[in-house]
């Protein structure tokens, strides 16, 4: 799925380091996520195994751990490292202070 | 520079060898000589092709397409006569000639087949009906002859020999297996366990079995009609088949000039003696005077070559290897590894016999570590055994524990027993049929295949039978989980390498130990609620606390639930509670409509379903500290009421609960720390099943357990010592905390930790202080008893922004059911 509308959900400082945080778009939860390399990745907020909050999970910089089962997904491509659902990837990134969904 | 890479002999160690090749990028054009006219195949399997539980599909390890995707040319069916070592060209029998820059020799060996008289037929090599047992060929030919034969004899009663017999079984009607010598796999067992066998073989299985025969003729003009003995006795059969035991294939080395005594004689990085650029491995090379049968030295070396060969290792060398056996056999269990018979007095030797099951089990214990097993009858801790084995780690005290299964689920049931769909782990609810597809896509190692799966990453409880499957499902390939032994799965490293390099280099935030220790200073998510905990344990007040190397539950001090809300369970020492604690708890909750009270079995009181932005509010409300109810750490004391109310009480179990959580609360560690303290024998508080447990003995004495269980695994703590003084108590339980906070793996909780260590040696150095560290462990436990801080008091201010900002999707989850 992707984001047709540019979105601006608000300052990079709201995520702490290598932390995850949620925002509704459009009545869509979507996780955001800000990897120690300082990159953003965004992601379904919900967890496609038994609905998870994902961005209560742990990250490094490519996979997302569930807190819930630690089922564990790639970040750039949704994909799952074990056999679950794949999750859907948004874009996103840094404009100035801010996070800009979107392309 | 591209170099021209040709391997000689296309069997399991030569392919494998260039599959290493490949994985570490190495730059070569690889051209490869087979004898046999296949791909390669697993020849281990033959027996079960055989024995008709395999297809010949199921065993090709290499198919055609894997050697054309990879760019390798295979002239199978192609047999190498020469080397000519000087212009650097190998000639085949068909007489081309090939270049090479590096070579390889993996021949592998070849059928022994003793001086019988009438065993070969002067036109046509062996005569009509003789069959040796080590090609897939010879197997097809086998197969193809016995279907329309009776009866059967088997020359040869080792491993090959009886696993040729139980397949010929399930062609002809009748099996006789001849064996040279006194009792069966007389390399593998003694003589009992042999005897044993041999017991099995012939009333479970229905095989015939003769020791000590010498065949001495095939008879028979144009078929085998029978075989003579030296005795004279005359054995009718229609089929023979050879199994006596293996040479390797040295001749083209012979031929080219290389040293060879019984085998291709190689160096430390397996090249041929005194060669720069030919290397030799498998079946046909000799390491310090060592030839090996098995595969899995083969697998050892594979690696050694690959790594010197490609140069991505230049010093890596082969050490020779351990080795273990299973047969594979439906339904005979032998497993045997190292020493058969202890070698000198002062061996250790522990034995069980149950002759009228069957049941031979022995080991031989040298030092403490494990030299020798073997399990006739019962395999179930084949699989332990080797482990401990191989790698040499400390044995349990209660050696019994080697043996059996104690306090473990009775009757456990052998992989091939169990149906595909039957579930393996309860936790994540994986099947077998979903552990064996893992690994028939690749995936060989334990680890890998719980990683995959999540078998085994609930309660642990399941973990050996998911290790039982994989290597049923690998067919003996399985391979060692390197990362088994580091303390967490991102850093390769075990935890006292890593503690001496994170002091080394002061590394004090988990990021910092990525970036040094990781090559590549690839983070992983995985590893860092272990790095975390390790780095506070060690630098205290200095630890660099960075936020998301936490656990969710460590981020905002609550236990995660099914839906993303939070359980608070606030201290309540010992189990012992006030009036107004719980008027306080009670307005709390109700105040909050929490949805659920509840007593937990920790003693103390639980309030369920707290969204997480409520929760500074409600600690607030309580103004109690945190239970810890959530973290890798200590959680609770519990206690029985004691000397002071009950009648059978000789210590007072509920002050010394309360001093003990009142010290040692919040402590962090490799797993969590539950005591109990229990005022007599009658163990209310269940102190025996404890990690560490207190348990009052007439005379105003104190026993201390340690190494309990009661949760997914039982066991009875071991008795670490008898003191006179509740000091004396608190002060030992800080020490023993102490040493298993710095040296326990990551997530090893006291019961495997104390049989890993010994008790024995615990208490040495915990009670006795014959290590002379018990100040240090003393000082150190203190320094972390200083550092306490409740962080239930973050609620003032919020840690990182956002802190306790919910996550929860706006959508249906599962919701916890509200009772009222
Ligand atoms: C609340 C409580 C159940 C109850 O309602 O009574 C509980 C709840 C949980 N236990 Fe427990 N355990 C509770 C007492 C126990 C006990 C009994 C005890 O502490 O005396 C045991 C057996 C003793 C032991 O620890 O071995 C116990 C053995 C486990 C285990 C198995 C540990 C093991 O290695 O054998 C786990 C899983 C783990 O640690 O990985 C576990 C894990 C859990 C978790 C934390 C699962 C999780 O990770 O989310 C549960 C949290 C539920 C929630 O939503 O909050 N819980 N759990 C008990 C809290 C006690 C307390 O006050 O602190
Ligand atoms: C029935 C059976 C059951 C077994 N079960 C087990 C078991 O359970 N566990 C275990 O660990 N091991 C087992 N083994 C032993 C295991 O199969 C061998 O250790 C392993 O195959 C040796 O590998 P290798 O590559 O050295 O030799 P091979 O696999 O024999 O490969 C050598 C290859 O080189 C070819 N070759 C030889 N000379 C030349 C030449 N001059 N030119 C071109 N090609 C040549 C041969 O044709 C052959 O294909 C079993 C063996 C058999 C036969
Ligand atoms: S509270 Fe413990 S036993 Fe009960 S479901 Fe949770 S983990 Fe399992
Ligand atoms: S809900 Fe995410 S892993 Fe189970």
């Amino acid at each position: 799925m992707t984001v047709s509308v540019f979105k601006i959900l608000g300052p990079v400082s709201d995520i702490p380091l290598g932390e995850g945080r949620s925002y509704t778009v459009d009545g869509h939860m979507i996780a955001v996520f800000r990897l120690r390399d300082g990159s953003l990745r965004a992601v379904d907020a919900v967890c496609p195994h038994k609905g998870g909050p994902l961005a209560d999970g742990q990250i490094d910089n490519k996979v997302v751990v569930c807190p819930l089962h630690l089922n564990a997904w790639n970040l750039a491509t949704g994909c799952s490292q074990s056999g679950q659902p794949p999750l859907a990837v948004y874009p996103v990134r840094v404009d100035g202070d801010q996070i800009v969904l979107g392309d | 520079m591209t170099e021209r890479l040709v391997v000689i002999g296309n069997g399991m160690a030569g392919a494998r060898t260039v599959e290493e090749i490949l994985a570490r990028d190495g730059d070569f054009t690889v051209t490869m000589f087979g004898d046999e006219p296949y791909g390669n195949y697993n020849r281990i399997m033959l027996s079960n092709l055989l024995a008709g539980v395999e297809t010949e599909d199921g065993i090709f390890l290499n198919d055609l397409a894997w050697y054309a995707d990879n760019g390798i040319t295979l002239h199978a069916g192609t047999k190498i006569e020469r080397i000519d070592r000087f212009a650097k060209v190998v000639y085949a029998t068909d007489g081309t000639a090939t270049p090479y820059d590096k070579l390889i020799i993996a021949t592998g060996s070849s059928a022994w087949v003793p001086p019988i008289k009438g065993i070969n037929n002067p036109h046509r090599g062996y005569h009509q009906g003789v069959f040796a047992f080590r090609t897939l060929d010879d197997t097809r030919g086998m197969i193809r002859y016995a279907r329309d034969h009776e009866r059967a004899v088997v020359i040869g009663g080792g491993l090959l020999g009886l696993e040729a017999a139980r397949g010929l079984q399930n062609h002809v009607s009748h099996v006789t297996l001849l064996h040279a010598m006194g009792h069966l796999m007389n390399t593998q067992l003694d003589e009992k366990a042999g005897a044993m066998l041999r017991d099995s073989v012939e009333n479970k299985l229905g095989i015939d079995v003769i020791v000590n025969a010498m065949t001495s003729e095939i008879l028979g003009k144009d078929r085998v009609t029978g075989v003579k003995l030296g005795d004279g006795t005359v054995i009718d059969c229609d089929v023979v088949v050879v199994a006596a035991g293996i040479r390797p294939n040295t001749q083209v080395a012979a031929n080219s000039d290389l040293t060879v005594e019984r085998g291709i004689v190689v160096d430390d990085h397996m090249r041929a003696e005194g060669e720069e650029d030919i290397y030799v491995v498998g079946e046909c090379a000799q390491h310090r005077g060592s030839l090996y049968g098995l595969v899995a030295p083969l697998w050892d070396q594979a690696k050694v070559l690959a790594d010197h060969i490609t140069g991505r290792d230049l010093t890596a060398a082969y050490h020779g290897s351990k080795l273990s056996t299973k047969l594979k056999v439906a339904g005979i269990d032998v497993a045997s590894m190292g020493l058969k018979e202890p070698e000198t007095d002062d061996d250790e030797v522990i034995v069980y016999n149950e002759p009228r099951k069957g049941v031979y089990k022995q080991i031989i214990i040298r030092d403490g570590i494990l030299v020798g097993a073997t399990l006739v009858g019962d395999n179930r801790k084949a699989a332990g055994l080797i482990q401990a084995f191989d790698r040499g780690t400390p044995l349990p005290d209660e050696r019994a524990e080697l043996l059996f299964d104690i306090g473990g689920p009775a009757g456990e049931i052998t992989p091939e027993e169990m149906p595909d769909d039957a579930q393996v782990c309860n936790c994540n609810g994986v099947s077998k049929g979903a552990i064996c597809g893992v690994v028939s896509d690749g995936c060989k190692t334990v680890g890998g295949v719980m990683e995959k799966t999540r078998a085994g990453k609930g309660c642990g409880t399941c973990k050996p039978l998911v290790q039982r499957i994989v290597e049923w499902a690998a067919g003996g390939e399985v391979e060692e989980d390197p990362a088994a032994s580091w303390y967490v799965p991102g850093v390769p490293m075990p935890k006292p390498e890593l503690m001496a390099a994170i002091r080394k280099y002061e590394l004090k935030s988990v990021s910092s130990v990525f970036m040094k220790l990781v090559p590549g200073g690839e983070h992983d998510a995985k590893s860092k609620m272990g790095l975390a905990s390790l780095l506070k344990m060690m630098w205290a007040d200095e630890y660099v606390d960075e936020r998301d190397a936490r656990f969710i539950n460590d981020r905002v001090h609550g236990n995660i639930q099914r839906d993303g809300t939070f359980s608070v369970v606030p201290q309540m020492k010992g189990g012992v509670t006030t009036p107004a604690q719980l008027r306080r708890i009670a307005e709390v909750a109700e105040k909050h409509q929490v949805p659920m009270v509840k007593l937990t079995g920790g003693q103390r009181i639980d309030l369920l379903g707290i969204p997480k932005e409520k929760l500074p509010e409600i600690w607030a409300d309580l103004d109690m500290p945190s239970g810890y109810a959530y973290a890798k750490s200590f959680r609770t004391v519990k206690t029985c009421v004691g000397s002071d109310f009950c009648r059978f009480g000789v210590g007072d179990s509920t002050a010394l609960g309360i001093a003990l959580e009142e010290r040692y609360q919040g402590l962090e560690g490799p797993g969590k720390m539950k005591l109990a303290v229990t005022g007599c024998p009658r163990n209310c508080a269940e102190a025996y099943v404890k990690d560490l447990g207190v348990v009052a003995i007439d005379g105003g004495k104190w026993e201390i357990y340690v190494g309990g269980a009661a949760g997914a695994h039982i066991r009875k703590g071991d008795l670490l010592t008898t003191v006179e003084t509740a000091e004396e108590v608190i002060r030992l339980t800080g020490r023993f905390l102490q040493y298993y906070r710095e040296n326990a793996n990551w997530l090893e909780r006291t019961y495997t930790f104390v049989p890993r260590i010994g008790v024995d040696r615990i208490r040495e150095i915990v009670v006795d202080d014959a290590d002379g560290i018990a100040a240090a462990l003393d000082a150190a436990v203190e320094e972390a008893v200083q550092a306490y801080k409740d962080p239930w008091k973050e609620r003032a201010e919020p840690a990182t922004p956002g802190q306790f900002r919910t996550s929860l999707p706006l959508i249906v989850l599962p919701q916890v059911p509200v009772r009222s």
